[in-house]
Formats: C-alpha cells, sequence, structure tokens
C-alpha cells in the first residue's frame, strides 16, 4: 500500500479548544489507483492532503507512506516520502519559481543531488508526459492556467513519484484547462501513478475507480462512484450534488421513465431514455 | 434605462511593442432586467469588457452610456457610475481589508459620501441580505471568516452601494456545491430587489443555461453573438467556431436528436428538458 492512514486525527494548532480538522480517519490507498476526494469547504479534504506527504503530521494516529511513517523529524526520512508523493495545490501562480520552464523542473531533481544527465532525462520525460514539450526553453508566466497546472504537474513528476495529489487543482481553471489536467491525471495513472484527486467537480469523479466523502473531518462515505452517487439520501446530507445526468435520471424516474440507476454521462442517459419509450 | 456599448476597441499597452488588442468594435445594448451572461474562452475580452462598465479601465475608442451616464465624456461622473454599477471581482474575498466586516462593507456607501445613519442602515442591510447575522458578525474580523462567508461579506461590500446594475466576476469559481447554490440563490434574490440587471462572467454553461435571459459571447475580442442560450447553444457551427462547451441539458438533447428521439421544443434547462420529454411521452 503507499499510503495508509491508522486512526489520524489532525488539529489545527489554535489558543482556545482544538478543533479537528481530521477526525480518526483509518484507509488505505491502493497502488495504481485513481481516488477521488469529495466534500464541502471545510470538511477537511484539504488537511487529509496534506497529511499524505507529511506537509502535516498526524496530531494522534500514523500515517504511511510506502511503510515508512511521516512522524519523524528527520529530514531524510521526511524528504524521501516528498519524493514518493507529489503535490499540486490549487492556485497556478503560487507554485512557480523559476523564470524558464526547463530550470522550475529541474529544482525539485538539484536539490536531491540527481546527476546533471539524469536530470536531463527528467525533465524530458516530464515535460513529455504532460504535454509541454515544446515550452521547454519558454517563462512559465505567459502559459494559460491550465499550462501552468500542468507545469506544476511535471514539475512533480521529475521528482518521479509513486502517488500524485492534485490539492482542488482544477478548481480556478476554466472548463479547456481542467480538461487537459484532468487528461493528463488520467494518462499518468494508466502509466502506474496511484492519483488522488481532491475536487468539487462531481462529473470529474465519474472515471474514478474510488469517491471517498469527507464531512466535518471523517470519512462518511467511500466506495465506487456509482455506489457513492447511488446512495441519493447520503448524496443530500453531505451537500454533493448529483452530476447533471444522474439528476435529471432521477427526475425522469419520478415522472414515470423506466431508467437504470447506472447512468455515466450524457450520452448514455440519451441512449437509456431511447430505450425506455 | 439601458447600458449601450457602441463599438469599443481596446488595446493593452499601445504604442509599445507588447501591444495587444483584447476588445475589438464591442457593440450590444442591455436593457434594464435582463440577467446577462458573459462567456468565451480565457483571454477572449470578458474581463476587459465588464471593466469597461464601471471605469476600471477608461475607454479607449467607442462609447459606452450606463443609464444617463455618459462615460465617452471628457470627466465622467465617476462617482454616480461607481453606485450605480457594482463589480464584484473574481475571488473578491482576497480583497477584504479592515479590521471588521462592519467597517469592510461600509467603505463603499462612505465613499459615496453619505450620512452615518444611511450607511450603517446600508450596512445592515446588505449583511442580511447576503445571508449573515448582523449581529454576531459586525464586529469579527473579515479573516476569521470561512472562504464561503467571506465572498458573501465582499458581496455585501459591493451591494451596500445599491447598484442597479450588479456585475459579477466568476462568482462561482472554486465553491463547493452548496456555496455555488447559495451565490446563484444570492444573486436571484438582489436581482429582485434593488440590481434588476445582473451581468455574470462565467465559465459555468450549466448556470449560465438555467439563469441567463441572454448570453454575449466572446470570441478573440469581438462578441461573436449576442442572443438567447437557446439561439447560442443550439448553433453548432458557432458553437465549434468559438470552442464553447454545451451545458449537460444541451448535450441530452442533442444525443437524443442524433438518435432520431426529436423533442417538441429546444430545451436549454434541466426543468425544460424534462417538461419535453412528459410532453412527448404523453402524446407517444
Amino acid at each position: 500500500m503507499p499510503i495508509t492512514f491508522k486512526n489520524v486525527t489532525y488539529e489545527y494548532p489554535t489558543e482556545g479548544d482544538p478543533v479537528p480538522a481530521v477526525r480518526d480517519v483509518s484507509l488505505e490507498i491502493a497502488d495504481g489507483s485513481f481516488v477521488c476526494v469529495l466534500g464541502e469547504n471545510g470538511s477537511g479534504k484539504s488537511t487529509l492532503a496534506k497529511l499524505m506527504n507529511g506537509l502535516l503530521s498526524p496530531t494522534h494516529g500514523e500515517v504511511l507512506v510506502d511503510g515508512e511513517t511521516t512522524n519523524t523529524e528527520e529530514e531524510e526520512a521526511l524528504f524521501s516520502i516528498r519524493r514518493k508523493v507529489g503535490m499540486v495545490f490549487q492556485n497556478p501562480d503560487n507554485q512557480m519559481i523559476a523564470s524558464i520552464i526547463e530550470d522550475e523542473l529541474a529544482f525539485g531533481p538539484e536539490n536531491l543531488g540527481v546527476p546533471r544527465e539524469e536530470i536531463e532525462e527528467r525533465i524530458t520525460y516530464a515535460l513529455e508526459a504532460v504535454g509541454m514539450t515544446e515550452h521547454r526553453h519558454h517563462t512559465p508566466y505567459k502559459l494559460s492556467g491550465g499550462q501552468k497546472q500542468r507545469i506544476a504537474i511535471a514539475s512533480v513528476l521529475a521528482m518521479k513519484p509513486k502517488t500524485l495529489v492534485l490539492d482542488e487543482s482544477t478548481a480556478m481553471l476554466d472548463p479547456k484547462g481542467r480538461r487537459e489536467v484532468l487528461k493528463v491525471a488520467h494518462e499518468l495513472n494508466r502509466q502506474g501513478i496511484t492519483v488522488i484527486l481532491i475536487t468539487h467537480y462531481m462529473e470529474e469523479t465519474v472515471s474514478a475507480d474510488r469517491v471517498i466523502v469527507m464531512s466535518e473531518g471523517s470519512v462518511v462515505m467511500d466506495g465506487t462512484p456509482a455506489k457513492v452517487f447511488g446512495d441519493r439520501d447520503a448524496v443530500r446530507r453531505y451537500h454533493l450534488e448529483l452530476p447533471i445526468s444522474d439528476y435529471l435520471a432521477e427526475k425522469l424516474r419520478e415522472a414515470g421513465f423506466d431508467l437504470p440507476q447506472k447512468i455515466y454521462d450524457e450520452k448514455s442517459l440519451a441512449e437509456e431514455i431511447c430505450r425506455s419509450k | 434605462m439601458s447600458i449601450e456599448v457602441k463599438d469599443v476597441t481596446y488595446t493593452y499597452s499601445p504604442k509599445t511593442p507588447y501591444a495587444s488588442t483584447a476588445l475589438k468594435g464591442v457593440t450590444l445594448r442591455i436593457e434594464e432586467g435582463e440577467y446577462v451572461g458573459v462567456i468565451g474562452k480565457t483571454g477572449s475580452g470578458k474581463s476587459t469588457f465588464i471593466q469597461h462598465l464601471n471605469a476600471l479601465i477608461r475607454l479607449q475608442s467607442g462609447e459606452i452610456k450606463v443609464y444617463d451616464i455618459d462615460l465617452t465624456a471628457k470627466k465622467p461622473d465617476l462617482k454616480r457610475l461607481r453606485g450605480t454599477v457594482g463589480m464584484v471581482m473574481q475571488y473578491p474575498e482576497y480583497q477584504l481589508f479592515d479590521e471588521t466586516v462592519e467597517k469592510d462593507v461600509s467603505y463603499g456607501p462612505k465613499n459615496l459620501g453619505l450620512d452615518d445613519r444611511e450607511i450603517k442602515e446600508r450596512v445592515r442591510e446588505a449583511i442580511t441580505l447576503v445571508g449573515l447575522d448582523y449581529e454576531d458578525i459586525r464586529d469579527r474580523s473579515p479573516f476569521e471568516l470561512s472562504g464561503g462567508q467571506k465572498r458573501r461579506v465582499a458581496i455585501a461590500g459591493v451591494i451596500a452601494m445599491r447598484p442597479k446594475v450588479l456585475v459579477l466576476d466568476e462568482p462561482i469559481a472554486g465553491l463547493d456545491p452548496k456555496g455555488k447554490q447559495e451565490i446563484l440563490a444570492l444573486v436571484k434574490k438582489l436581482k429582485a430587489s434593488f440590481s434588476p440587471t445582473v451581468i455574470v462572467v462565467s465559465h459555468d454553461m450549466d448556470s449560465v443555461a438555467e439563469n441567463c435571459d441572454k448570453i454575449a459571447l466572446f470570441s478573440d475580442g469581438e462578441i461573436a453573438r449576442f442572443a438567447s442560450p437557446r439561439e447560442i447553444f443550439y448553433d453548432d457551427e458557432l458553437l465549434a467556431k468559438t470552442e464553447l462547451d454545451c451545458p449537460s441539458v444541451v448535450k441530452v438533447a442533442k444525443e437524443l436528436s442524433r438518435l432520431g428521439m426529436s423533442l417538441p421544443s429546444m430545451p436549454v434547462t434541466k426543468a425544460e428538458l424534462i417538461a419535453a420529454l412528459r410532453e412527448r411521452r404523453a402524446h407517444g
């Protein structure tokens, strides 16, 4: 298991009584899986993400990355964990440091002491993986939001991680940018990288292996997208939104249309409507 | 009363090697009471356009008249303009700055030169309208609020000016589904109270289709079309040319028609699609 949570609680330091942002969470993320994490603002999603690579360490319990605990002060151990679990955040403009994309990508591996030749190879691989090879010698500032996030993913890839955590990395992008980032995430997943996608967009979860729903710091639902969205009461309770095609299917069922529970997208809804007449 | 925009062209960094033209000959007329969606790809001119409406960007060429305020004039009445057009920027919560919620929301009306009693009254009204408890929140620091609350405080700061025209730049970006629904409901409520005209920049085609009377579709700095959602989302040639996404409802309807099931109307909202399917079924 690349990432294991054992009874993990996290409390942000505060003056008053601490309120746990994550409460007693236990879970295992399977190697090579594509996992989406949903939940309202303030439900603990981002805290969960930051616990995955030791940016935060649990107040109680333990997080294991490939068997190594993140409860450590040793820099070497933390480096090794962060190399394995790369993170990309929400705002594309806050994640760039270098003025040339090639240098941006070299930054991580250089800090690890990777030999120059291998850095070259890694940059070539990472840019190709996100489809940005032709931008190698350009500045990141003039890129679109989607392109910037792809570069942010590439600079994580240059560290050769086993797991990629995207913490609302599509939230600030336009539809085209979102599609670009999602396409890259799925492509990397096909190549064997475990992807954890934290998002508010229900339709981004459709092709995931697993959906985890957080509420008030706890994991309240965990299963395939069909199972999670199939539980209509829970969807309402946790203020999730059905993907629109699911919502329409539900309304049509109420109106007497005979439609199956499993609706993947607009196209499959249309097919089922035609079949049901 | 209306907003008239005639042949507006705008170039960033004119007369330099970096000159780039963001708007080219934009002409449109928005009537009082309309809910207008401004859509188009990133970089198509949407933000440049709306920033003209309250003179955050000064007119370079062309004409703009907002109600009776002429922006073409040498010295347009900016104070009155900004009391008329309320602008909610992208991620407005980043622009909160004062010590308390009350002071932050008071900033706009103070600049309008209103007396203290009037300001207080408007601030209370605005905070209540956005769904927050005035007594509970007025003395709190805006920085200790949740993301959704911050955004509502920022919007309260704009509506405390009681603008006739409310302009919002991607008001639901980055919000969770509940926050999205709350903001969309709030905009409706404001439209029904003192901001009859609403102009929203959005990338969310589903919410545009649900809420807007008309859509201004921008493409490469020009208005590719200013029409109803139905006219725009069923014009396949236009959609392809401007690389526009369809709302889910329209995708379903088009897929149905491709499969040979024609609908009695061209639905763009969820309710319309459901009604059309029920009607078709009822008539066999």
